[in-house]
């Protein structure tokens, strides 16, 4: 016998995921996912946001490594709210941790969560965790392919990164290239050239930012 | 890891469905997916063999019918498939078009006894 069901198999995530954006927009939370490959700048674009956005905003980050929490005590020790997720060797993050690690902050004193998703361009970008948007992080060293070899991420994404900018004459990378190809995927897509190492672009990129959780958290 | 959250997505969706047609057995589990979606695990059917196990789906045959991405163009009115790393009009170059098929990602159907 033939049973026509047709269920999205991802449906549970998409159900929690709904839940935790209603919990966020309830306290006027701005939820970022910050993606990119392993060592693109993750934790050092987010570093970079809370010293240029910390005045204006209080911020909290969750950390999504598979093991131990170097980067989340680095977070830590720039006296910003921080939780490390349990991921125990996962490739992406799920909407259900994120659900779960709402309760180790306090959201009445909370204006941004920065989540680091787990260091991967394929299936974190698969997962939508209540996020109100999400940044690509791509570094020079990476190649100007990866855009084209994972599309998902970059299509998803309001802001793509081009960080390690200041690596630019070290390696054979078209950023007018890659800048196409996320324009092919998403018309509006911002694209940044960034380095968090001299901190070129980065004003024009928190700027870009600011602006987009201004918009959220006064809704 | 991943695999593991779609197979046991995979059995959410199609055990309850099963038992509620008073079914024995899952032979066969259809998926559809959408060339848009993102990937498929390559080797998901030995997954959802171990997730399986002690449940109704144990033994089935996952079964995927792969969904390309088909637009319709709101400009010049081409409607057709267009490849996955360039997602606009072919024929005029339009951004401002209509997906039709290929961000499916779902259980169509199943066979049961
Ligand atoms: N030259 C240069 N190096 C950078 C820049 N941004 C980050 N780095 C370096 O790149 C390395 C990785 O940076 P992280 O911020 O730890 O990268 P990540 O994406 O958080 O890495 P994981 O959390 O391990 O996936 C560090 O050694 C940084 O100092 C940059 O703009 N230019
Ligand atoms: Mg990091
Ligand atoms: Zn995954
Ligand atoms: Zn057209």
């Amino acid at each position: 016998m033939e049973i026509k069901i047709v269920k999205q198999i991802l449906e549970w995530n998409e159900d929690v995921s709904n839940e935790v954006k209603a919990t966020l927009s309830e306290n006027s939370i701005c939820l970022i996912n910050v993606m990119g490959s392993p060592g693109a700048g993750k934790t050092s674009l987010i570093t970079d946001i809370i010293n240029r956005l910390r005045k204006t905003y209080r911020i909290g980050v969750i950390e999504g490594d598979i093991a131990g929490a170097i980067d989340a005590e680095k977070i830590d020790k720039m006296g910003i709210p921080v939780v490390q997720l349990q991921t125990d060797g996962a490739c992406h993050i799920e909407a259900m941790s994120i659900r779960h690690m709402l309760s180790f902050f306090n959201l009445d004193e909370i204006d941004v969560l920065i989540v680091e998703n787990i260091g991967n361009l394929v299936c974190p970008a698969e997962f939508n965790i209540g996020e109100d948007f999400r940044v690509a992080i791509l570094s020079i060293p990476e190649g100007d392919d990866k855009v084209e070899k994972y599309p998902l991420m970059f299509e998803t994404s309001e802001a793509l990164v081009m960080n390690k900018y200041d690596m630019l004459p070290y390696f054979e990378f078209d950023d007018g290239r890659v800048e196409k190809n996320v324009k092919d995927l998403n018309k509006d897509a911002k694209v940044f050239r960034v380095s968090t190492k001299t901190g070129e672009g980065a004003e024009d990129f928190v700027g870009w930012l600011s602006d987009k959780i201004a918009a959220k958290i006064k809704e | 890891m991943h695999e593991l959250a779609i197979t046991q997505g995979i059995i959410a969706a199609a055990v309850p469905e099963a038992k509620r047609h008073g079914a024995k057995k899952i032979l066969e589990i259809r998926l559809r997916i959408g060339e848009y979606s993102g990937v498929f695990p390559e080797y998901i059917q030995e997954y959802f063999n171990i997730a399986s196990k002690g449940t109704l789906a144990e033994g089935a045959k996952l079964v995927i019918e792969k969904v390309p991405i088909v637009i319709r163009c709101n400009k010049c009115n081409f409607e057709g498939e267009i490849p996955r790393r360039k997602i606009q009009c072919p024929e005029c170059g339009g951004l401002d078009i209509k997906l039709i098929s290929g961000r499916e990602y779902f259980v169509d159907s199943l066979e049961v006894e």
